[in-house]
């Protein structure tokens, strides 16, 4: 089902998909306080419901997620900037991209985010570390897409600049790269999600930055509630950012 | 044989051997500076072990009975965790590609926690099933199970209805049409969740066993780092990426043969 398809859902089903989820929580709590669910294993939903304002006053939440938006700038940035440029490279070149999508394509299968110990040695522990294993992660996926949107432009297009001999660097500014803006995007999109996955998955392993912290040393003071609280709440802010990027690349296909 | 035909025969063959000369330059290359860097004493010293010490590792590392206990251990709780996380996203993906209602009532929620990063639940999976290879399984399955129910879904839509029309007359049953019907027709698009999934079970699994464990390959990559053994860990790292990239070429291929 297309996100469109999702977003169309007729409210009833919705309902019902909403109220379920409700039931559930609500007959888990119920199963906690029976004492059929250990509560020292699974804490009572209210008290996870209770936990998250908590967390949010007392833990500097916004400061986290400041750190962790910040380092997903950074990733963005350097996706932006170096697959674009590798993307077009392997286009314009074609022997190069001959020889060297498919070792792109299994980067993209690659485990990059196993080598952050790896880049814990070489960077410290330190954002850097973090924003580069996000920009490993989602490089691939802009170089592919890169190439895929600039391939796909029609050949008219690019007859109609040569015919008004536009030179190569005009024909990229003004007729390539807007054609395959939208798939670009596309790739951007998925390189932007690989990144903010993994960099929320460092944070959390190296038990440094924002958000993954967060959820790392809830766990380690054994504050069951509160650690509840953090995954949801990064939960929520990965959804948002998905939600949010979706939208944005919706956009992008009207106006272009 | 004529000009134009020795031109289409001689074409495609040249550019093979012009891409495989590239190939080699780049590979050389890369191997060179990496050699010179290696050398140059420009990084902390063994950051960037020389070729030879790795390879050395690599040996010495595949030469170990204990890699290979360690390699199993992480292989079984890929396994498994993929078996369970697999089973379960079929069923789901099934029951929402064949029903609406049900779709238009959960496929958003696996949509959108589909992207989310799964590692975070990892204590929670401590929590509910141990530090022992429990949660570890725990955490491969979660971490398949999204785009598996995603495809399975995707798949069962595409299915010719003719198909289940055909099911339907022969009076089939639900495991009979799950089994002779839904599973042969949606194949490949079951094997592209399962190589999508694989690549992400092993990625939950060795990162929850670098977080917390003493058995398996992610285990043996924090301790490479912890005692600062830089070429066991390039070794390491060597094996897992030649895994995970060649079981997922496999898959893929057994994807493409299944269209």
């Amino acid at each position: 089902m297309s996100t469109a398809a999702i977003r169309s859902s007729p409210w009833p089903a919705r309902a019902v998909g909403a109220v379920s989820i409700v039931a559930l929580f609500a007959l888990l709590e119920a199963l906690i306080r029976t004492g059929v669910v250990n509560r020292f294993v699974v804490p009572l939903p209210s008290q996870v419901l209770a936990a998250i304002p908590r967390v949010i006053a007392e833990e500097n939440v916004a400061q986290r997620f400041w750190q962790t938006t910040q380092e997903v700038l950074w990733a963005a940035l350097f996706l932006a900037l170096a697959g674009i440029v590798l993307g077009a490279l392997l286009y314009r070149f074609r022997l190069l991209r001959l020889a060297c999508e498919t070792w792109v394509g299994a980067l993209a299968a690659a485990p990059v985010v196993l080598m952050y110990p790896l880049f814990l040695v070489i960077f410290g522990r330190s954002a850097a570390t973090i924003i580069a294993i996000g920009f490993a992660a989602g490089l691939p996926a802009v170089i592919l897409k890169t190439v895929e949107g600039l391939a796909g432009t029609r050949q008219v297009l690019i007859d109609v600049g040569r015919s008004l001999k536009l030179t190569s660097g005009q024909q990229f500014r003004k007729i390539l790269l807007p054609a395959a803006l939208p798939t670009i995007f596309v790739g951007f999109r998925l390189g932007l999600i690989f990144a903010m996955i993994n960099i929320v998955g460092v944070e959390f392993l190296i038990n440094f930055g924002g958000l993954g912290q967060l959820i790392n040393e809830m766990a380690e003071r054994y504050d069951l509630p509160a650690t509840y609280a953090a995954i949801c709440f990064v939960v929520l802010v990965s959804v948002l950012f998905f939600d949010v990027t979706e939208r944005v690349e919706r956009w992008m296909r009207r106006i272009v | 044989m004529d000009a134009a035909h020795r031109l289409t025969v001689a074409t495609p063959a040249s550019t093979a051997h012009r891409v495989l000369a590239l190939r080699v330059a780049i590979v050389t290359s890369i191997l060179v500076a990496w050699e010179a860097l290696s050398a140059s004493g420009l990084l902390f010293r063994d950051v960037v072990p020389s070729l030879g010490a790795i390879g050395r590792a690599l040996v010495r590392l595949l030469g170990t009975p204990e890699f290979y206990s360690h390699l199993s251990t992480s292989a079984g709780e890929v396994g498994a965790g993929l078996a369970i996380g697999a089973a379960l996203g079929l069923a789901a993906g099934i029951l929402l590609g064949a029903n609406r209602f049900a779709a238009d009532a959960y496929e958003a929620l696996i949509h959108y926690l589909g992207p989310t990063p799964k590692i975070i639940f990892f204590p929670v999976m401590i929590m509910w099933f141990g530090v022992g290879a429990g949660s570890k399984v725990a955490m491969a399955a979660v971490s398949c199970f999204f785009p598996i129910a995603i495809s399975a879904a995707a798949g069962m839509r595409g299915i010719d209805r003719v198909l289940i029309r055909v099911g339907r007359s022969f009076r089939a049953g639900t495991w009979q049409m799950v089994s002779k019907i839904y599973l042969p027709a949606m194949r490949a698009p079951v094997l592209n969740g399962l190589r999508l999934g694989l690549g992400v079970a092993i990625i939950g699994t060795l990162l929850a066993e670098t977080k917390l464990s003493n058995r398996g390959v992610g285990h043996l990559i924090i301790q490479a780092y912890a005692t600062f053994d830089m070429p066991r860990m390039y070794a390491l790292l060597t094996v897992v990426f030649v895994i995970a990239i060649g079981l997922n070429a496999l898959i893929g291929y057994a994807g493409r043969r299944a269209r």
